[in-house]
């Protein structure tokens, strides 16, 4: 054993010789800020595509809510933006379903899988563990290059004369494996298709690298049960990735042979366009299958983060320990684990035999447990807790509150019964925007505001800040809680038109309420904007700790350097949640600091 | 400042890159389980069209076990510091596997004169996954082959040795592994039809 290490010590000394020669001295533009291998600025790369995305992808929402609220008025005044798709005044209606499909498509995987994720796994593990880097800088500059060229070819698709993808963010076929099924079909389907294969590889890379980080490069005294809450969060969403995500590639695979080899894995007995095709056999429920096999971790890929940062960030503030800190990471696993074996959930309707959507809907159900443990955990650390107001901990309390919300729908629509009236529903789509749309949008804001002073040295504005969270937060309520009584009624989801219903005709008030709440709460988003850019240059100088937070983040000066702490990494003795513990000198406790200077507030247990 | 950048020891002893080529593995793994589950699901749906598989794939399947035995003898090589026997073993491996890729095109071959199509209007999905599968798997062959060329030409550098085992054992672990999948796959292929 001994031999080995001395081995496996030499070769990492050596690589990383060569490596700095190549990077370190005087570093040109280009490999500081481009294409650079350091964590930290990785993590703004992201984070930036990603705020670019957001406002991409409300754009569009901010468009179809447009046609949905006042479906008589003309739409002229687009015209120098959208160009042909206004036809006649009117929104054309295959722009509407491309607009929803880059809606939700931008939203799940470019804003709040690689945005999310990206900004912060690859920010916070490096500095939360301890490490000098991402155990493969390289391997991380690919991961975010392969999303950089997928962002690229899913942009120019929405600029295509047949449109962008419009089968909805689940391209089902045989929508989306039949050219001429829709215009959107055609080569807008091809974009979708590569960009998305681009945006496999890049989340396998990312994530590749973020589990061999956590697993081997933490500091001395870092052992799994001292990891802050974001680290366990962030493991457990690359490995849902790592599993997940290769089988979304295989079946986007087979769609592809589908759409252009004439094979018929999804397709059988269609006629399209006065046509029989020939195929024959094929199943479009397996689609469904593999799709929601991955569709269903990939939701948790998007809230998992928002847990980790949440639990942090109100522990930080409630100056209080995390309540039941095993017992987080223990539902985190379970979270985890049950996001595997309820996919098909998403499928009560589809034609599935009843008695596994029985099964389904127990397994479902099952995840209320650990979702109720979370959010007690949370309750409970706030309660009596010295809560210090910071815009973080407004926007983690938002979220707290949009997953209670959102969360208990969730036990509506798990029940295969219910779901007979209310799938496809604008009740599907309340529930979802808030239980991971929304939440994880507040998760990412509490991120940003709380990471920005180690991201930029500088302060974002507080005053700015509140006024975000306010009208976003109610924002947020205001369109989504009526989505729920509209959806109750029956208005099913992606229709481009209504109005031909009689059935319906008594929704417009509120549908042109909702339109209005998601417009204003869209552009309150550019208070933040403005926040973000201002404060990178003009804001408040931050302080190396400025919440008085434990993690070993705050241990780096106010800039960190390439390899994070300038002297040598600091030691890990304690777990990171001793806030206001009795005895102590001051209401915190840093992780690197050892029992032995702190006599006073150890318990029995506290030995090193 | 050099000597901080560098990890000094991994938590899990694990070198990393090792790390990184199991969760490689993992998720390639995940990939056929689709395929594989796919196949199962699609097959209980019925109108499957039932053929025999080429007997080549039997021989094929020979081959691609003997190269990994070789490889394997390349890695002992290589730790007992004979370079002589380490490359013809290298060579070795790479001249069966290359004959594994040779001989899967060569039953795609016999397929298409038994009618059976990848896609068009003859093919059944039984067909094609069996194209799929055995084309997934070849693709990921060719960059196990790729990986032991470049383990061939360090060879020829004199930079794999005992003391420098990390890239040879990486690529043995890789290229067990491909084969290994290749026989779980002919015997789920077997077993299935």
């Amino acid at each position: 054993m001994a031999s080995t290490d001395i081995s496996l010590h030499k070769d990492v000394h050596h690589d990383h010789d060569a490596h700095d020669e190549h990077d370190h001295h005087d570093q040109h533009f280009i490999f500081k800020y481009i294409f650079s291998q350091d964590h930290k600025v990785i993590a703004k790369q992201f984070l930036i595509t990603g705020i670019i995305w957001a406002f991409i992808g409300g754009a569009l929402s901010s468009i179809f809510r447009l046609q949905l609220g006042w479906p008589q008025a003309t739409m002229e005044w687009l015209e120098p933006v959208l160009g042909k798709w206004i036809e006649g005044g009117k929104l054309s209606p295959d722009f509407y379903l491309g607009l929803v499909t880059m809606h939700g498509t931008i939203m799940v995987f470019f804003v709040l899988t690689a945005g999310l994720s990206g900004t912060f796994s690859n920010f916070l593990i490096p500095l939360q563990i301890g490490a000098r880097d991402m155990a493969s800088g390289f391997l991380n500059m690919l991961s975010y290059w392969f999303f950089f060229l997928s962002s690229i070819v899913l942009f120019f698709s929405m600029f295509l004369e047949t449109g962008p993808a419009s089968a909805g963010w689940t391209i089902y076929p045989p929508l989306s494996a039949l050219p001429q099924a829709m215009p959107g079909s055609g080569a807008g389907m091809t974009m979708w298709i590569v960009a998305m294969a681009l945006f496999i590889v890049s989340q396998l890379l990312g994530g590749i690298n973020y589990i061999t980080t956590i697993i081997n490069l933490r500091t001395k005294g870092m052992s799994m049960t001292k990891l802050p809450l974001t680290i366990w969060a962030f493991l457990l969403t690359a490995i849902l990735g790592v599993l997940s995500f290769p089988v979304l590639l295989s079946a986007v695979l087979l769609l592809i042979f589908d759409r252009s080899f004439g094979t018929s894995f999804y397709l059988s007995e269609i006629y399209v366009a006065g046509e029989a095709l020939a195929n024959v056999g094929g199943s479009p429920i397996l689609f469904q299958h593999l799709f929601w096999f991955l569709g269903h971790p990939e939701v948790y890929i998007v809230i998992l983060p928002g847990f980790g940062i949440v639990s942090e960030i109100i522990a930080t503030n409630a100056r209080k320990p995390i309540f039941g800190y095993r017992a987080m990471i223990g539902s985190l696993l379970g979270i985890s684990l049950l996001s595997f074996v309820v996919w098909a959930h998403h499928m009560f309707v589809s034609g599935m035999n009843p008695f596994l959507g029985s099964v389904f809907m127990f397994l479902t159900l099952i995840i209320a447990v650990p979702s109720a443990v979370k959010v007690f955990n949370w309750i409970a650390t706030l309660w009596r807790g010295n809560i210090v107001f910071t815009v973080p901990m407004l926007f983690s309390i938002g979220f707290v509150s949009l997953f209670i919300s959102g969360g208990l729908t969730g036990i509506i629509l798990g029940n295969s019964a219910l779901d007979i009236q209310v799938h496809n529903t604008y009740f599907v789509v309340a529930h979802f925007h808030l239980v991971m749309g929304s939440s994880a949008f507040f998760g990412m804001f509490a991120g940003v505001y709380h990471w920005y002073p180690k991201m930029f040295g500088r302060m974002m504005d507080e005053k700015l800040g509140y006024v975000h969270f306010w009208l976003t937060f109610i924002g947020v309520y205001m369109v989504f809680m009526p989505m729920h009584y509209v959806g109750i009624a029956g208005f099913p989801r992606r229709y481009y038109s209504w109005t031909s219903f009689d059935l319906f005709s008594s929704f417009a008030n509120i549908n042109m309420y909702i339109s209005l709440a998601a417009i204003i709460a869209w552009l309150a988003q550019f208070i933040f904007l403005f926040n973000f850019v201002y404060s990178m240059f003009r804001g408040r100088k931050a302080t190396a700790n400025p919440w008085r937070s434990n993690t070993l983040e705050w241990t780096t000066p106010v800039n960190p350097g390439h390899g994070n702490w300038p002297g040598p990494i600091p030691a890990v003795y304690r777990w990171p949640y001793d806030y206001s513990k009795p005895g102590a000198e001051d209401d915190f406790i840093p992780q690197n600091v050892p029992f032995s200077q702190t006599q006073s507030s150890n318990l029995p247990h506290d030995k090193e | 400042m050099n000597a901080t950048i560098g990890q000094q020891q991994t938590s899990s002893g694990v070198h990393p890159l090792k790390f990184v080529l199991w969760l490689m593995i993992i998720s390639i793994i995940m990939m056929f389980a689709a395929f594989t589950s796919a196949y199962i699901v699609r097959k209980e749906e019925g109108n499957w069209l039932d053929f025999d598989l080429p007997d080549s794939l039997l021989i094929n399947t020979g081959l691609l076990v003997l190269s990994s035995v070789f490889m394997q003898m390349a890695y002992f090589s290589a730790r007992k510091d004979n370079i002589k026997q380490l490359k013809a073993y290298l060579v070795l491996t790479l001249v069966l596997g290359t004959a594994f890729l040779i001989g899967q095109w060569e039953a795609w071959g016999t397929l298409v004169d038994r009618k059976i199509f990848f896609g068009g209007v003859d093919a059944n999905p039984s067909g094609s996954f069996l194209y799929v599968l055995t084309g997934v798997h070849g693709f990921h062959l060719i960059t196990g082959l790729i990986f032991i060329l470049i383990v061939l030409i360090s060879s020829f550098q004199f930079k794999i040795h005992s003391k420098k085992l990390l890239r040879i054992e990486l690529c043995t672990i890789y290229w067990h592994f491909l084969g290994g999948l290749w026989v779980y796959l002919y015997l789920f292929l077997t077993l299935n039809h």
